[in-house]
C-alpha cells in the first residue's frame, strides 16, 4: 500500500490512542473522605478482619463498572446477623459507595453490586453485627490504561 | 543476578524429594556436541501418564529463528528466580555448556553465531514428529495440550481469522486447548470454531459479562493409563485490559481464584487422581497461584514464553514452561498411584529443524494453507543488516525498526510500539520477507495511530505500562514486556512504585528533557481503543523498509535501567 502525504500528516482526532476513560493520576494518600465515613460508621470502634470477604478484581475489566461482592459469615439468626455492610471507595472523588442493609430475615449476609472506580484505589468493605462488632475486609483495585499486553 | 544455592533452595531442593528430575539428561546430551532425532526423543518411559504440553506457538509452522531474551528483569518475590535469569547465568544455573546447541535454543549467548551453527527451530511438521513418536510410546497413556497463542501471529493465520492453525493443529490432536490471542478475532469467531472442534477449549476464567456465569466449558475429564486426570483451563486472565475488549464484549476474564478453586474440589471429588491447570496465566502469576489453591499437581505454564529445562515446584506442584514458537515441546512422564503423584520425568525436548525430520502429512497440510499467499509470503522488502528480534523488557531491535518507521513514515517525534513476546527474529544478512513482518505486526488492530501527546500523558502511559510488567504482585502485572519507544530516551527504576519508575524522559533528536506541559506528534499502533485511524502498521514498515533497502540498527542505548 501507497501511504499519501495526507494520510502520513493526519493527526489522530483527539486522543485516540489512549483515549482513557479514566483519569491516569495514580494512589499516592487517600484524599478522599473515606476514613470519615467509616469512622461515623463504627463509632470509631476497631473493626476485626476475617468474617468479611470483599471479592473484587485485581485488576479492573471496565473502570465505570467494576463488579464487587461481599459476604459476611454470620449465623444471621434473631441474636447474632449483620445488620448492614458498608461500602467505600478511597480514591473516588466521592468515597461513599453502598451500604446495605439486612436482618435476620435476610437468611445470608451476601450483596453484589458494580461500582466505578475512577482510578487506582482501594475499595473497603465494612460489616455492623448485631452484637456492636465490626469486621472490615479490603482490596486494591487497579484501573489502568492497558493495551500492551502480549 | 541468582546463585545456583538459592535456585537449589527454590526448586530443586523440593523436586528431589518428588524425585527423578530431568536435569542429568540435558546436561548429558549438551556434551555430546552432536545430534540425532534419536538423541532428541531419548527418553526412558516412566509412570503411567504422560502429558505433552506445547504453547505460544503464536502461528509460526514453519522453522524459525527466536532468540530468547537477554533482559527479563523478576520483582519481589520472582526477582533472580527463573524465568527470569537469562543469558550466562541461566547456562550456569542449568548447567549449560556455553555455544551447546541448548545454549542456542535456551538463551540470547552468542544468537547469531550459534544459529549459523544450529539453523532455525521449530515448524509444525516436526513437532509432529516428536509427537507421533511419543504417541507411539505411550499411546492411550498421553494427552497433548496447547496451552493457546496458537490462532495468532502470522501472515497466513491472519489472513484465514486462525482458519489454517485450526486446520493444522486439528491433525495433531491435541485434547485440549487454553486461550489467549484468539479472541482478538473476536468472540463471534472463536464460538464458530470451538462450536466444530474435535477437543475440548477449556477457560475455567472465561465468563459471561453481563451475567458473571461461565461462559465455556472450564474441566475435561480423561483416562489415562488407568488414572482419571482432569485437565482445567485457564485463559490469560487480562484479555479485555491487554487487547480491545470491544473485539469480545459479551466476556469478562480476571484470574477467579475462588472459582478455580472450587473448579479443583469438584474435580477431585469426581474422583480425578492427577489435576492438571493448562494455563496462559503467566510464570509469575502461576507462581503466585500455586502457593495459594490446593489440589494441582501440574500447572503447564504459557503466556510468558518461558522455556525451563526442569520443572519449578511449589509446594506439591510442579510448574512447567514449555517456550513459544513451536521451539519445544515438553514431555511429562508422571507416576500416579494411590490417588497421588508420586514421581516424574521430565524433558523440554528442543525442536531443531534440521536434525528432526518433518512429517510428511504435516509438511503438505501446511504448504497446502500457504500455497494460495506463497507470492506475497516470499515478496522481499529489503535486506537487514542487523540481528532483528523482539523479546526482552524493552526495545528489542524488531521493535527499533517498527519505531523507525513509525517515527520515518509518519513524520513523529517520539513513536510507541507495544511490548509483545511473539515476533521472530532475523539473522544478519537475511532478506526481510512480508511473512518477516507479518512475523512481528500480523494481529487484529494494526492501525498506526499519528496523536498530540503532552509530556505528562507520555510520562504516565510510561508509568502505566511499566507497572504492569513490574509491579510486585504478579496477580496486578496485566501486560506484555515494557512497551518500546522510538525517539525518546529514559531512565526506569524497576523496584521503585508506580509513579515514581521513570525519570529522564528525552527527546532524541534535540536532547532536550521531556516537557510534561509540552505536546508531542506521537505514532503508534495496536491501541486497544475501538475506531483507531491510520494505515496496517505493516504497511508502515513496509514503506520504510523499502526507501531505505537495507536495515542496519545499533543496539538500543536509549533506556536505562536501574534496580534500587
Amino acid at each position: 500500500m501507497e501511504l499519501n502525504r495526507r494520510q502520513i500528516m493526519a493527526l489522530a482526532a483527539g486522543s485516540a490512542a489512549f483515549a482513557a476513560t479514566t483519569s491516569l493520576s495514580f494512589p499516592v494518600l487517600a484524599a478522599n473522605d473515606a476514613q470519615d465515613i467509616i469512622n461515623a460508621f463504627t463509632g470509631g470502634a476497631e473493626a476485626g478482619e476475617g468474617a468479611l470477604t470483599l471479592d473484587a478484581p485485581e485488576i479492573a475489566e471496565n473502570g465505570n463498572t467494576v463488579p464487587i461482592e461481599v459476604t459476611v459469615d454470620s449465623p444471621m439468626s434473631e441474636d447474632d446477623y449483620v445488620e448492614a455492610v458498608l461500602i467505600v471507595a478511597d480514591g473516588n472523588p466521592n468515597a461513599s459507595v453502598a451500604t446495605f442493609h439486612f436482618t435476620p430475615m435476610s437468611g445470608e449476609a451476601l450483596a453484589s453490586t458494580r461500582i466505578r472506580l475512577a482510578k487506582t484505589q482501594d475499595v473497603i468493605a465494612v460489616a455492623k453485627m448485631s452484637n456492636g462488632t465490626f469486621a472490615m475486609d479490603r482490596k486494591t483495585v487497579k484501573v489502568t490504561i492497558g493495551g500492551c499486553g502480549g | 543476578m541468582i546463585s545456583r544455592r538459592e535456585f537449589l533452595q527454590a526448586s530443586v531442593a523440593a523436586s528431589a524429594i518428588l524425585g527423578l528430575g530431568g536435569t542429568g539428561k540435558f546436561a548429558a546430551f549438551a556434551a555430546t556436541q552432536s545430534m540425532t532425532q534419536d538423541q532428541l526423543l531419548d527418553f526412558e518411559d516412566f509412570g503411567n501418564v504422560t502429558l505433552v504440553h506445547i504453547t505460544d506457538i503464536h502461528a509460526q509452522v514453519k522453522p524459525i529463528y527466536f532468540r530468547e531474551p537477554s533482559i527479563n528483569l523478576g520483582v519481589g518475590e520472582a526477582a533472580g528466580k527463573p524465568p527470569h535469569v537469562t543469558g550466562a547465568d541461566f547456562l550456569r544455573l542449568y548447567n549449560i555448556e556455553p555455544g551447546s546447541p541448548e545454549a542456542y535454543a535456551l538463551t540470547s549467548e552468542d544468537f547469531t553465531a550459534l544459529a549459523g551453527t544450529y539453523g532455525r527451530m521449530g515448524g509444525l511438521d516436526r513437532v509432529a514428529t516428536v509427537v507421533k513418536a511419543i504417541r507411539a510410546a505411550r499411546g492411550d497413556n498421553m494427552l497433548l495440550l496447547d496451552g493457546g497463542d496458537t490462532w495468532q501471529g502470522s501472515y497466513v493465520s491472519h489472513h484465514t481469522n486462525g482458519g489454517d492453525m485450526v486446520e493444522l493443529m486439528n491433525l495433531l490432536r491435541p485434547d485440549a486447548m487454553t486461550a489467549h490471542w484468539e479472541f482478538t478475532y473476536g468472540e463471534d469467531r472463536v464460538r464458530e470454531i470451538v462450536d466444530e472442534l474435535p477437543f475440548a477449549f477449556l477457560g475455567s476464567n472465561i465468563f459471561d459479562a453481563e451475567w458473571d456465569e461461565p461462559a465455556y466449558e472450564h474441566t475435561k475429564m480423561f483416562e489415562r493409563g488407568g488414572v482419571k486426570v482432569a485437565v482445567i483451563g485457564q485463559a490469560f486472565p487480562y484479555l479485555p485490559i491487554a487487547n480491545p475488549g470491544w473485539m469480545f464484549p459479551s466476556l469478562s476474564f480476571g484470574i477467579r481464584e475462588e472459582v478455580l478453586q472450587e473448579n479443583v474440589d469438584a474435580a477431585r471429588a469426581e474422583g480425578a487422581e492427577l489435576v492438571v491447570l493448562l494455563s496462559h496465566n503467566g510464570f509469575d502469576v502461576d507462581r503466585k497461584l500455586a502457593g495459594r489453591i490446593s489440589g494441582v499437581d501440574v500447572i503447564l505454564t504459557g503466556h510468558t514464553h518461558d522455556a525451563l529445562p526442569e520443572p519449578v515446584v511449589v509446594g506439591d506442584t510442579l510448574l512447567i514452561a514449555s517456550g513459544s514458537n513451536g521451539k519445544f515441546v515438553s514431555r511429562l512422564d508422571l507416576d500416579v498411584r494411590d490417588g497421588g503423584l508420586k514421581g516424574y520425568q521430565y524433558r523440554l525436548i528442543p525442536i531443531f529443524s534440521d536434525v528432526i525430520s518433518p512429517d510428511a502429512e504435516m509438511t503438505a497440510a501446511i504448504d497446502a494453507t500457504r500455497e494460495p499467499h506463497k507470492a506475497e509470503l516470499e515478496r522481499v522488502l529489503g535486506t537487514t543488516e542487523s540481528l532483528l528480534y523482539r523479546r526482552g523488557n524493552f526495545n528489542g531491535t524488531f521493535d527499533d525498526l517498527i519505531c523507525q518507521a513509525l517515527l520515518q513514515e509518519r513524520e513523529a517525534d517520539i513513536a510507541l510500539s507495544p511490548g509483545f513476546r511473539w515476533g521472530t527474529s532475523l539473522l544478519p544478512g537475511q532478506d526481510i520477507t512480508v511473512e518477516d513482518v507479518f512475523n512481528a505486526t500480523g494481529m487484529t488492530y494494526p492501525n498506526a495511530y499519528r496523536s498530540e501527546m503532552s509530556g505528562k500523558l507520555l510520562k504516565d502511559i510510561l508509568e502505566d505500562v511499566a507497572d504492569n510488567l513490574f509491579n510486585t504482585d504478579p496477580y496486578y502485572q496485566q501486560g506484555g514486556d515494557m512497551v518500546r519507544v522510538g525517539g525518546m530516551g529514559y531512565r526506569i527504576d524497576t523496584y521503585k512504585p508506580i509513579g515514581s519508575r521513570i525519570s529522564e524522559m528525552t527527546l532524541l533528536k534535540t536532547g532536550e528533557a521531556i516537557d510534561p506541559a509540552k505536546n508531542y506528534v506521537v505514532a503508534g499502533w495496536a491501541s486497544v481503543n475501538e475506531e483507531t485511524e491510520g494505515p496496517a502498521i505493516w504497511d508502515v514498515v513496509e514503506s520504510y523498509i523499502t526507501r531505505v533497502g537495507t536495515v542496519s540498527l545499533e543496539e538500543n542505548q536509549s533506556v536505562k535501567i536501574v534496580q534500587s
